[in-house]
């Protein structure tokens, strides 16, 4: 709680009369036990909201994602590699079958592992279906919070020593940076409350930007191949990372020669990721084929997607089957996705590359088949990343994001860490500081901001207390939807101008 | 820091506090899932039975064994809670011998204990801006992790109950006696057990209020006497009228306790005992025939049996004289030169001393003499160094209450964010602490000295004897925890020895 405050406070050059310098003045801070204390301060938030139940418990016989996670585990400990992703009378695909590459696979094992030595009865093959305790969840809470420790906080360190070569910025608006990045509560909230393991495919993307800002493109291509192995969605941000990494070799002499270079790296970081799978074609395509669930339709529940969004007034299920349906979700992508590509390619730049990492990512969130509403969480990061540039962007996106996720949330019984963790975030955002006053201010004199605001604070009592009229039993999920849905437009559309904006204004001045 | 803090406008002062108190209530508000200890229970027994029962009844019942312990003003102050109940959950208020945790009552009473830490904010907001402190304190008060651990998850009301001490403490300090003297009283009224500062009370109104002649002091003294009787009269006044006095009293001085509580609170009597059991042990390996008593410390039982086998009993009396004669040479201070900017310091004194010595102490009366002194930790570096090293010891020796491994990381967590928080603010406020280091060497190995009791406790002593002796991790906290304290009375004894 005290890191967004000694970053903030720490000005410069504290004007005398307000209360920028509060509680430390920068100069003299230590940055290091600072850092620290916004870590172990953002350990500590997640430790507490894990407090809280998850998705599915005690809710036979599906349950929800934390079974499906405590299944792979299950699944990966007891059976071989080539068995996970094959139906079998031990792995019944139907029942929470894998669906993530084999980088998740090996995750679940080695948790499985973990989770084996300690708690054998909770991974027991078949007989531990929906198994549940309080001794379980509270070992299954402490791997994502490893997870997180080991992937995500690390990668975000290394991000802001990046950041800090390429901007120099002052250290309480790095330490606030910081701050921003790991108190994301829509990521706080899906991981340790929900249950799931964004922390991980996030972390990698998050290092392998951080590696690309301080130049070190193959390191940066194994860490993003590697995120796309440990869930798929990871792909949305790959048209950025093809864009940027591209644009970066063309700038160089033998540009061929590099764009071999990195070809060859992640073709070499696929092939071992997927070892036990290449050496015939058949386990390859079962693999390949729980990847893409097509036959799950375009869209799930109320997704604030163009297709879901859409579907109020144009029955998309209904007009087309799902051969042309993929076909045009994937048009719509490619067209979303490409201005953002192609500045990329003609200017890359690290800022750039941030603001199309988010581009990339919205586009194949409001156009692709398939999407989840937690995959909220993928243009969320790169908007995190820019908090600095775009301090508004950030917050309104935070704010609409989690609205998305509301219905989720309330499903899974997580409303008071949805507000305590959301409160959180409003106060490190607005803190007391000269920074902190003056993004208050520029928020909240505009009506236009105003209105969708009210919108959705109103929607969020409703919601809770109003029960919605019979013949519209979701309307109220529907009206979310479209509320968040039109501020993803809007967003989508605003960063696409500001990265062109980028190349307009000073093509080249900022590239590294 | 001092000086930018004030300078600054009010508003913006008291938006930085409400925003710090904010920040705390969000990680209230997370932690309301948590452990609870039977105190929750408790606590919501006192909410029914206030209630439900007319005054003449409340210490009486004994409709559960969670009886009615606290002084008459808290009593109320549960009536005050219960109104509002039965909106939450009418179960709240239900007289029950069953324990009653339904989703309604864990959160209304969470939700009372995190608001009733108004007080503290208010106290110390007014500590920050009626004298020259810097808001940093405001932030070593309102996240304290020790408030965080015994109110927020093992569950009490502490923050309220200290807002009131240091309420009272305030207006001391701005040398407004006679409103201190009465929020004192009305403290005491609420939790008697605040009586360890009693005597510094009487004292320094003797010697600070009741000055100025015979006849202007007589008057004064008595005017001060008709504010506390008048408070002490309306808490205690309707059972002296039902006759309940020595009821009243019997439950809240109860008799037959031990001397140290079955987690031995860290002060002056770990050594003693550890001393006693260490000559036991010689005595009998030389052949001398000790009688082992039937209690054993070690066992966790505590009666009123003679716990010791070879060094002389400790009765009440004992340890109330000792108290005394420890705080003597400050209350001889205050007696000489009663002055209002060092109350805080004394305060908390008298309140170490009570710790150390006392009868029956628990490890959360530290919270008593740690979180005043914070509002001095920011006076120079020696303050500073001291209160790190306080705040963390007092901190860990509450770590046996969240005994749960869900609550491990918490308690954990909160201690180390709160000792890097005070590095940040402290060697950032005090430019000589980059090059001395706010830690000395010898308080490094201290620290280092807690670090391997945790990691022994947690990791080695399982490992060596799985679920045997139990009680010597607890044993070490108790015993490396004394030493800090033991360290902190002298610390505190010294400098106002030397500088009041």
């Amino acid at each position: 709680m005290a890191k967004r405050k000694n970053k903030s406070k720490p000005s410069p050059s504290p004007p005398p009369t307000s209360l920028s310098d509060f509680p430390w003045p920068l100069s003299s801070s230590p940055p290091l036990a600072t850092v620290a204390t916004i870590c172990l301060f953002s350990l500590l938030v997640r430790v507490i909201v894990s407090l809280g139940p998850y998705s599915g418990q005690g809710t036979p016989p599906k349950f929800g994602d934390y079974e499906a996670q405590r299944h792979w585990m299950e699944i990966t400990l007891h059976l071989s590699p080539s068995d996970w992703y094959r139906n079998s009378s031990d792995n019944d695909l139907l029942y929470w079958g894998l669906d993530y590459p084999p980088l998740s696979a090996y995750q679940s094992r080695v948790h499985g592992l973990i989770l084996n030595a300690s708690l054998p009865e909770s991974v027991a093959l078949r007989t531990s279906r929906g198994f549940e305790s309080h001794a379980s969840k509270l070992a299954m809470r402490w791997t994502v919070l490893l997870s997180d420790l080991a992937v995500f906080f690390p990668a975000a360190l290394y991000f802001l020593w990046a950041y800090s070569r390429s901007n120099s910025g002052e250290m309480r608006s790095l330490m606030w940076l910081l701050s921003m990045i790991l108190l994301n509560p829509c990521l706080v909230l899906i991981d340790h409350g929900h249950f799931q393991y964004n922390c991980i495919s996030l972390g990698l993307t998050l290092g392998a930007v951080a590696a690309i800002f301080s130049n070190n493109d193959i390191v940066g291509s194994i860490l993003f191949t590697l995120a796309i192995n440990h869930k798929q969605m990871s792909l949305y941000y790959a048209p950025a990372f093809f864009g940027h990494l591209l644009g970066k070799c063309f700038k160089r002499n033998y540009s061929i020669l590099h764009v071999m270079k990195l070809g060859f790296v992640v073709m070499a970081t696929f092939a071992l990721v997927w070892w036990p799978y290449i050496h015939s074609l058949e386990p390859f395509l079962e693999v390949v084929s729980r990847l893409a669930p097509f036959e799950r339709g375009i869209y799930e529940d109320y997704v604030a997607n163009f297709w879901c969004g859409t579907s109020v007034f144009i029955k998309w299920k209904r007009l087309f089957t799902v051969e042309p349906l993929k076909l045009i979700s994937l048009s719509f992508t490619v067209l979303a996705f490409l201005p953002s590509l192609v500045q990329q390619v003609k200017y890359p730049s690290n800022l750039g590359f941030l603001y199309a990492l988010m581009n990339s990512s919205f586009s194949f969130y409001l156009f692709s088949f398939q999407v989840h509403e937690k995959s909220i969480l993928l243009p969320l990061l790169p908007a995190s990343l820019l908090a600095l540039e775009e301090p508004q962007l950030y917050s309104w996106f935070i704010h609409y994001a989690l609205l998305s996720m509301y219905p989720l949330i309330c499903r899974d019984k997580l409303i008071l860490q949805y507000i305590a963790s959301l409160g959180l975030f409003l106060l490190v955002f607005y803190s007391p500081d000269r920074a902190g006053m003056k993004r208050s201010q520029l928020y909240y004199k505009n009506l236009i901001w105003l209105v969708p605001l009210l919108g959705s604070v109103v929607l969020h009592v409703v919601y809770l207390l109003m029960k919605p009229p019979e013949k519209y039993p979701y309307l109220f999920e529907a009206l979310m939807m479209l509320l968040s849905f039109s501020q993803f437009v809007f967003f989508t559309f605003y960063s696409n101008v500001k990265q062109w904006k980028l190349s307009w204004s000073n093509s080249g001045k900022k590239d590294v | 820091m001092a000086s930018t803090a004030t300078k600054s406008p009010p508003r913006a002062t008291f938006t930085a506090a409400a925003w710090i108190f904010s920040v705390a209530t969000c990680i209230k508000l997370l932690l309301i899932p948590a452990y609870r200890s039977t105190d929750f229970e408790v606590h919501r027994h006192w909410l029914a039975l206030t209630s439900s029962l007319p005054i003449r009844q409340w210490y009486l019942d004994t409709s559960s064994i969670w009886t009615l312990d606290y002084p008459p003003l808290f009593a109320h102050f549960s009536y005050l809670l219960s109104l509002p109940a039965s909106l939450f959950d009418p179960a709240i208020t239900s007289l029950s011998s069953d324990g009653i945790h339904t989703p309604g009552t864990v959160l209304y009473l969470r939700l009372t204990a995190a608001l009733s830490d108004i007080s503290l904010f208010i106290a110390t907001y007014r500590l920050l801006t009626t004298s020259r402190r810097s808001l940093f304190t405001l932030v070593l008060i309102l996240w304290s992790p020790s408030l965080f651990i015994v109110d927020h998850v093992h569950f009490q009301y502490n923050g309220f109950l200290v807002g009131i001490f240091m309420l009272s403490l305030g207006f001391l300090e701005e040398g407004k006696d006679l409103a201190g003297g009465f929020v004192f009283a009305v403290l005491l009224c609420s939790k008697h057990l605040f009586l360890v500062a009693a005597p510094f009370y009487f004292v320094y109104l003797l010697r600070h209020y009741c000055k100025g002649g015979f006849f202007r002091g007589f008057g004064r003294l008595v005017i001060m006497g008709m504010a506390v009787g008048a408070v002490l009269a309306a808490s205690f006044g309707p059972f002296l009228y039902y006759g309940q006095i020595k009821q009243v009293f019997s439950r809240l001085f109860p008799f037959g306790r031990g001397l140290c509580h079955a987690y031995w609170a860290p002060n002056i009597w770990v050594f003693y005992i550890l001393l006693d059991k260490g000559l036991a042990f010689a005595f009998t390996k030389l052949g001398f025939n000790v009688e082992t008593p039937a209690a054993s410390f070690t066992g966790g039982l505590v009666g009123d049996s003679s716990p010791f086998s070879v060094l002389p009993q400790v009765t009440p009396i004992v340890t109330f004289i000792l108290v005394l004669l420890s705080m003597s040479p400050c209350l001889i201070k205050v007696f000489k030169n009663p002055q209002p900017r060092h109350v805080v310091r004394w305060v908390a004194y008298t309140c170490t001393c009570g710790f150390m010595f006392g009868w029956h102490v628990h490890e959360k009366a530290s919270l008593h003499f740690t979180v005043p002194l914070a509002a001095v930790a920011m006076n120079s570096l020696d303050d500073a160094k001291h209160f790190f090293l306080l705040s963390i010891v007092s901190c860990y020796s509450l770590f046996p209450l969240l005994y749960e491994p869900q609550e491990y990381p918490i308690r954990l967590l909160l201690l180390l964010t709160y000792a890097f928080l005070m590095w940040v603010g402290f060697s950032s406020h005090f430019a000589p602490a980059k090059k001395n280091g706010l830690v000395g060497w010898i308080s490094g190995l201290y620290l280092v000295g807690i670090a391997s009791v945790e990691l022994y406790g947690q990791f080695f002593h399982p490992y060596l004897f799985e679920n045997k002796l139990p009680f010597l991790p607890l044993i070490l906290v108790s015993f490396i925890c004394a030493i800090g304290m033991v360290y902190s009375w002298l610390w505190q004894l010294i400098y106002i020895m030397r500088h009041t």
